[in-house]
């Protein structure tokens, strides 16, 4: 059986998700004209408050944490290195 | 069983000495025994039972129980079932004495009912735990522990030295609301805060809990920061600055989450997210907000546990944990994957699954206390959860590309107590009621309206679009072989070079003083050979006659002045 074949690597399932994704997205947005939330805040009243909410925060999220990347990403052995580096350097004081 | 009222942590100790003392092959199955008698023996002690003692003069109540140390003791109960059923194909005496004693020191810490016998316990917590690192017998995990111990070993002193002022002061040490009003107070909220992985501090959590074995991390990730969330809900309900503390604490370990390679680590700062949450709920302090936090932390310990242990067995079956070299793998491990998906759902308090039911409780107290900017971050903070927990989790490691990597299925034993949570994660989400009556307070909370369900489901599909969008257009930050600095950069890095440095300048200055003392000390010794030497003034050789001259000439002197 090649890898091609197991259910989450075919393309038509990928799209099966999806597509579904899609649709449930787009069918939780109409429920907000359909349904009248009780509200406890101004702004949860809005419509479409939560979907974009969380679309927006997720995609800061990820360019933020994205953007951290080019000050705090160091290499795998960044901690160890050291320690070794200072073992030579004893060594080499010796 | 009836009849004989034992202290609740007892039972365990004893456990962990049966467990020194027994052959490998039962030793697990002892330690079940124990646990299940144990909860037996909580079960059928009296409502409000407790122990008082005195010592050199001041009260102490050793045990006290009430209706929120009750939660948290049969929670740990709960935690410690699971965890041993995980770990019974461990066959390693030190870390099944270990987490004995460390799961019976955070039910001695929970039902303290005095400051010095929670100090006691909680300095237990920090010894017993610290051998589950050690246990990854390697020398990051060593060093890890090292830093680790270092870190609750401060909070025990900070604790200890709060304790001892907050005595003088109040004259009690009855373990009840301290709130922030003296010096005292300051230490123990700090010492408490250190546990709670309050910001600034957490490093400790984020540093050992990846470097634990896999077994070891699940008994970590249950106790010691939960005794903490306890010890802030008993010590310092309605402290305000919590609300703010927790909100930062909810929201930046995301960041991190996000970059992060090692998922354990990802977990482990997705559990600095929830306390969070937690502290959140005691600081607004009203009864619903501390119902939420004191549900959350019932609710973390099971699927926080439950995602520790997928990841756990995977590590035991691949030797890998890094989102980097994973990915594809629930061809081999499709229970896992499920079982995995399941916590994940619960974390990220999915309609149905256990986050749900206790998460909205504290979404609510903040509204209804209007704390408003608070509740936006926390909302942020939710979709952030499902983003880096509950979405990064299951897909780097059992989808994304294809790694390649054949196992086995995790062993019957992970399987048995990744199900035992799955199932309590689901129960608690479907009849959240059961959890309901054993909260402190009294509470006809409802999380299934319309307008709940629907919101949170909202905010979880288009989190769950947004991360699909990022994929898609290719933004989002692929999984690489890397370590984040974090605060502990400051400590690992600077402060080491920085002792370094004031080490070597002491050297120097040290240097130059000796330097300069010997210098003049070998002036002054040059000097007197110079003296006293071949030549010198002091050694020449003086002929008898011109001593006798002198002599005369000296007394010539005297004779003269004797006549002025």
């Amino acid at each position: 059986m090649s890898q091609s074949q197991d259910f989450f690597d075919r393309p038509a399932t990928l799209r099966l998700i999806l597509n579904s994704l899609y649709v449930i997205c787009a069918l939780l947005v109409g429920l907000d004209f359909v349904i009248h939330r009780h509200t406890e805040h101004p702004w949860e009243g809005l419509y479409g408050f939560y979907p974009i909410y969380g679309f927006i925060g997720c995609v800061i999220l990820v360019l933020v944490a994205k953007w951290m990347r080019k000050g705090l990403m160091r290499e795998e052995d960044y901690y160890q290195q050291t320690r070794e580096s200072k073992t030579e350097n004893t060594h080499g004081g010796d | 069983m009836v009849g004989i009222e034992l202290p609740p942590f007892l039972l365990f100790y004893l456990g962990a000495v049966i467990a020194l003392l027994g052959g490998a092959t039962w030793r697990g199955p002892a330690m079940i025994v124990v646990i299940i008698l144990s909860a037996l023996n909580l079960w059928q002690l009296p409502a409000f039972y407790g122990l008082e003692t005195q010592l050199m003069g001041m009260e102490l109540k050793p045990i006290h129980i009430d209706r929120l140390s009750l939660l948290f003791g049969y929670l740990f109960h709960i935690a410690a079932f699971i965890s041993v059923i995980y770990s019974l194909h461990v066959k390693d005496k030190m870390q099944q004495v270990a987490a004995m004693l460390y799961a019976g020191s955070a039910l001695g810490a929970v039902f303290a009912g005095d400051l010095l016998t929670l100090f006691i316990f909680w300095e237990m917590l920090a010894v017993t735990s610290v051998f589950l690192i050690w246990a990854g017998r390697s020398d990051k995990a060593y060093s890890a522990g090292m830093r680790y111990l270092i870190a609750q070993v401060i909070s025990g002193m900070l604790l200890l030295v709060g304790v001892i002022l907050y005595y003088q002061h109040q004259g009690t040490l009855m373990f009840s609301k301290i709130g922030l009003d003296s010096i005292a107070s300051w230490f123990i909220f700090i010492a408490f805060g250190i546990k709670c992985a309050f910001p600034f501090f957490h490093n400790w959590l984020t540093d050992a809990y990846p470097e634990a074995t896999p077994t070891g991390t699940v008994f970590l990730s249950a106790f010691t920061t939960k005794v903490a969330v306890y010890a802030m809900a008993r010590g310092f309900p309605g402290t305000e600055m919590l609300v703010y503390i927790g909100a930062t604490m909810a929201c930046f370990p995301i960041f991190f989450a996000v970059i992060e390679n090692d998922l354990r680590r990802v977990l482990a700062y997705s559990l600095i997210n929830q306390i969070g949450f937690m502290m959140v709920g005691i600081g607004i302090g009203t009864e619903l907000g501390i119902n939420g936090a004191v549900a959350h932390a019932f609710n973390d310990v099971i699927f926080k546990g439950l995602l520790f242990m997928s990841m756990g067995a995977v590590l035991y079956r691949t030797g890998r944990i890094n989102g980097s070299e994973l990915g594809g793998l629930y061809k081999s491990m499709p229970k896992t994957a499920v079982l995995c998906i399941i916590g994940a759902a619960s974390i990220s308090a999915f309609p149905l699954f256990s986050g749900f039911v206790s998460k909205s409780m504290i979404m609510s107290a903040a509204l209804k206390d209007n704390f408003d900017v608070v509740w936006l971050l926390l909302l942020f903070a939710s979709a952030g959860v499902f983003h880096h927990a509950g979405i990064k989790i299951p897909y780097f490691a059992f989808f994304a590309h294809d790694s390649g990597i054949r196992c086995k299925e995790a062993p019957w034993n992970m399987l048995l107590a990744m199900s035992i949570a799955a199932a309590l994660c689901l129960t608690i989400g479907i009849f959240p009621q059961l959890l309901y009556q054993h909260l402190p307070f009294a509470t006809d909370y409802s999380a299934y309206d319309v307008s709940h369900i629907l919101t949170q489901t909202q905010l979880l599909f288009f989190s769950a679009l947004a991360f699909v969008w990022l994929n898609l257009k290719g933004m989002y930050p692929p999984e690489l072989p890397s370590t984040n600095l974090d605060v502990d950069w400051l400590y690992r890095r600077p402060l080491p070079r920085l002792i370094n440095a004031v080490g070597r300048s002491c050297l120097k200055v040290d240097q130059v003083a000796r330097n300069g003392i010997l210098s003049i000390g070998r002036a002054f010794e040059n000097r007197l050979a110079n003296l006293h030497g071949n030549d010198g003034i002091f050694s020449r050789t003086i002929s008898i006659s011109s001593m006798v001259a002198w002599v005369v000439t000296l007394l010539a002197v005297l004779l003269v002045f004797r006549f002025i």
